[in-house]
């Protein structure tokens, strides 16, 4: 049994009426990698940063190597030796900075003498870079280095302070093949120093590289906790992504013709190519862990991103959009994820927010807006999606969140369209909300094709006639929502499908 | 409706009871002030900035801003005054390539900033420079007007056109003989034109959404560069014509005219994010700040005040209406959350 770096015990946070850790247990034995999964809004950051320091904790207790420990910022919890490198590698780095002022950046703000000594800080600086593997001329400045290097110099900055536990927030989220090569290599001597490593990820092949236990959060709380060889994959990603009986009957009516069609797609360059057919009166939902390239097809389909390889088309014609505003003539809508970043216009009211792709058809000569027209089409827009509100002129943030998704999802079900793609439409939504979207999205899919972007499997099982799964930005497996094999789906979803990938 | 706070009340009606108390004290300490003539002395110095501030409005929709209007002014009373007196051409040509001047620099602004992707404020700054300079070049920085003697030895025969400088001088008989001055009429049309394009048409709509969440307005099929684009042509158009009024009034391209025109239009621009609690750019907001700077501007003449005084005044009077808008309007803006 390894010593224990860290334990938390019965950790608690909430922020307002909003609880997103409900009473977390976790072990972070020393010289072990624990992966860590969860789904958008498991409370993985939250955790995260309490450890870290950013945020205080509203009840449980952390104890690191047997001493309590409840950090009053994050210098303090670098100072006892807890280190994270963030997700955003700027985070880590001061870019304008050279590598050995960032690397020594600790040191500088904590003080000490008035003049700085050149010469001993390269000599310092440069021990620093070869404890990590880190071979690279300390004068440069970061902001010219790739990325992986300046992600190797955030973590070298961090190891100066010879952690006990180092946190990898989705290190390998913008580094190439190769890149992340040198970060587990990396990752590979901490661990035989003794260092606990917490490493939160999404992809499976980092995952198989380097746990050596793993741990699944779901709803605040640790669904799974996987231990010993061989690890149990699908299992963590089937703690992480849960699934309870849905109370929601689908009756699958019988598909029409094909509406779009992909042959030989390519999202990335050394992704699979794969076929896909969404066919009118038709609800397909695609599933799949973050990362897997769920959006990056959205942004093929909607004219944001080009793809690699492959053809296109659309009601029988070639279709291979520019930018979105080709997209929305041809008929393909696109309602994003993250409601708050792509889709709300927070200065405008519910009326204002709904109308806004189609000002055009709501407008007389000269573009003036014809209000009578627009109001109605609000109206009518309110009523179907059951959004509870005074009326269309409510600012759209008044409205709680499942309103406000009600609102940017129904912005594209208010006119026709032939594809309509929904990116995580249920995304922080309560589950009356959840069941609104999902029933408006099946009653008005008749005439057109729905592809329906899900994380959560329950999601999927509650929208679809069809349900597809993406791993490693290609189609890996396809399901009619009729007693489905849900072990089989989970194991796609893992990657772990009938294949047997060694660690490179 | 429901009823209001008196925060609120103040953020919503502030600005207006300010102005109708600096009317009055005003009036109090010279009763001069009350006539119809100062009216419109108020109104025709109005017109220039407020013209000039409804351009940078169209900007700031979009979220943008733009520091050239200043020199594009400028710049358009001297072509104007080059065209007529140097060139010796008509009204007309010298009304049309001063529009298209400010089109011109409008839309290399928008191209600097939507396709180089340098910031709006360098890259209308750099413009402001640049234009400063080169609209003296060719008069090697003198001003221009009839009987001038050129570079060359020659002297200037040309003149402003009778019906050019009716664009600045002009008075229209309204309740009183010759009281309303053209250019006043110029602004009120402008003025409606900006508002209902930006509140009642599509194109406002658009540039509002651009302005709060220009993402969201891109995934919405939305051409957010094409709309930025026009939002510093058209501020470059409007400018261009402030900058014809100017020549119009004056009567000769005059290097020392329009320091002040970007910090009045900037100023009316900025108030107008007070007016009514709007919280946001606008043109009636813009409309009534520019007659705010107008009649505090006229007052303090009146009062003898000297151009620093003014101009102090004019600063806190910027920065307690980006108190009103920010502070106050932010507050409530959580509040109703």
């Amino acid at each position: 049994m390894a010593a224990q770096s860290i334990t938390v015990r019965g950790l608690s946070k909430a922020f307002g009426r909003n609880t997103v850790l409900r009473g977390v247990d976790l072990d972070l034995p020393a010289g072990q990698v624990t992966a860590l999964m969860g789904a958008n809004g498991a409370g993985k950051s939250t955790l995260v940063k309490i450890l870290c320091g950013v945020h205080a904790a509203d009840a449980g207790e952390v104890r690191l190597d047997g001493r309590p420990f409840s950090p009053s910022g994050p210098a303090a919890a670098l100072r006892q030796g807890v280190v994270t490198v963030h997700q955003n590698i700027n985070d880590g780095v001061v870019p304008d900075l050279d590598v050995a002022s960032n690397l020594l950046l600790d040191n500088l703000a904590e003080g000490g003498g008035l003049f700085l000594n050149r010469r001993r800080m390269r000599a310092e600086a440069e021990r620093i870079a070869d404890a990590v593997g880190l071979k690279i001329d300390v004068t440069r400045p970061v902001a010219g280095l790739p990325l992986a290097d300046r992600q190797l110099v955030a973590i070298a900055r961090a190891m100066a302070h010879r952690p006990r536990l180092l946190i990898l927030d989705e290190p390998t989220s913008s580094l190439s093949l190769a890149e992340a090569q040198r970060l587990f290599a990396l990752i590979d001597r901490l661990r035989q120093e003794g260092v606990a490593i917490l490493y939160i990820s999404h992809r499976m092949s980092d995952i198989r590289r380097l746990a050596d236990r793993i741990v699944s959060m779901r709803d605040g709380q640790v669904s799974g906790l996987f231990e010993g060889k061989p690890l149990d994959y699908s299992g963590a990603v089937r703690a992480m992504l849960g699934h309870e009986i849905t109370e929601v009957d689908i009756t699958i009516p019988p598909p029409g013709a094909p509406m779009f069609e992909a042959r030989g797609l390519r999202l990335k360059p050394e992704a699979q190519p794969f076929d896909l057919v969404l066919r009118r009166n038709e609800v397909v939902a695609l599933t799949g862990l973050v990362g897997s390239g769920k959006s990056a097809l959205a942004e093929v389909l909607y004219g944001i991103a080009a793809p690699e390889a492959g053809d296109m088309r659309l009601d029988g014609a070639p279709y291979r959009p520019q930018r979105p505003a080709q997209a929305v003539a041809a008929g393909v809508f696109l309602a994003a994820k993250d409601r708050l970043i792509n889709s709300v216009i927070p200065q405008f009211d519910i009326q204002q927010n709904l109308t806004l792709p189609f000002t055009a058809r709501h407008s007389g000569p000269l573009g003036l807006i014809r209000r009578a027209a627009e109001r109605a089409a609000a109206e009518r827009t309110i009523a179907a999606m059951g959004v509870v509100c005074q009326g269309p002129r409510d600012g759209i943030l008044t409205l709680s969140g499942g309103n406000q998704q009600k609102v940017v999802v129904g912005r594209w079900m208010a006119e026709a369209s032939r594809l309509l793609i929904l990116d995580e439409p249920f995304q922080g939504v309560d589950i009356q909300a959840r069941r609104d979207i999902g029933r408006r999205i099946r009653e008005s899919a008749f005439d057109r094709a729905t592809l329906v972007l899900c994380a959560e499997i329950d999601e999927a099982l509650e929208v679809a006639d069809r349900i597809l799964v993406m791993s490693e930005h290609t189609i890996v497996g396809a399901h009619r929502n009729e007693s489905i094999d849900l072990a089989r789906l989970m194991a796609e979803v893992a990657g772990a499908a009938d294949r047997t990938k060694e660690p490179a | 409706m429901t009823s209001l706070s008196p925060t609120d009340l103040a953020i919503r009606y502030g600005f207006l009871l300010l102005m109708a108390g600096m009317i009055v004290v005003f009036s109090v300490l010279k009763p001069a002030f009350l006539s119809p003539q100062s009216a419109v002395f108020i109104l025709q110095s109005v017109a220039i900035t407020g013209i000039l501030a409804l351009g940078v409005t169209a900007t700031l929709v979009v979220d943008g801003f733009d520091l050239s209007i200043g020199a594009v002014a400028t710049s358009a009373m001297m072509l104007s005054a080059y065209v007529m007196v140097i060139w010796e051409m008509g009204a007309l040509t010298a009304v049309v390539l001063c529009l298209l001047m400010g089109a011109a620099v409008g839309l290399i602004n928008g191209l600097l900033i939507v396709k180089m992707r340098v910031p709006d404020l360098l890259a209308t700054l750099g413009m402001m420079f640049l234009l400063v300079g080169l609209q003296r070049i060719p008069t090697a920085g003198n001003s221009i007007s009839t009987g001038m003697v050129l570079a060359d030895g020659r002297t200037a025969t040309g003149t402003f056109a009778p019906e050019f400088l009716m664009l600045g001088r002009h008075r229209i008989d309204f309740i009183l003989p010759d009281l309303v001055p053209l250019s006043v009429v110029v602004l009120v049309v402008i003025a409606v034109l900006t508002w209902v394009f930006l509140e009642l048409t599509r194109h406002g709509r658009v540039m509002y959404a651009i302005g709060s969440n220009a993402q969201a307005a891109a995934l919405a099929g939305i051409n957010v560069a094409g709309y930025r684009v026009l939002a510093y042509v058209i501020s470059g158009v409007m400018a261009s014509l402030g900058g014809i009024l100017l020549a119009a009034r004056l009567g000769r391209g005059d290097v020392a005219s329009g320091n002040n025109l970007l910090l009045d239009a900037v100023a009316a621009a900025l108030i107008g994010f007070a007016v009514l609690g709007a919280a946001k750019p606008n043109a009636f907001g813009t409309a009534v700040g520019a007659l705010f700077v107008g009649i505090l501007l006229q007052g303090l003449t009146m009062l003898n005040a000297p151009y620093y005084t003014q101009d102090f005044i004019k600063g806190a009077v910027l920065v307690v209406a980006l108190v009103f808008t920010f502070a106050l309007s932010g507050r409530s803006g959580r509040a109703r959350r």
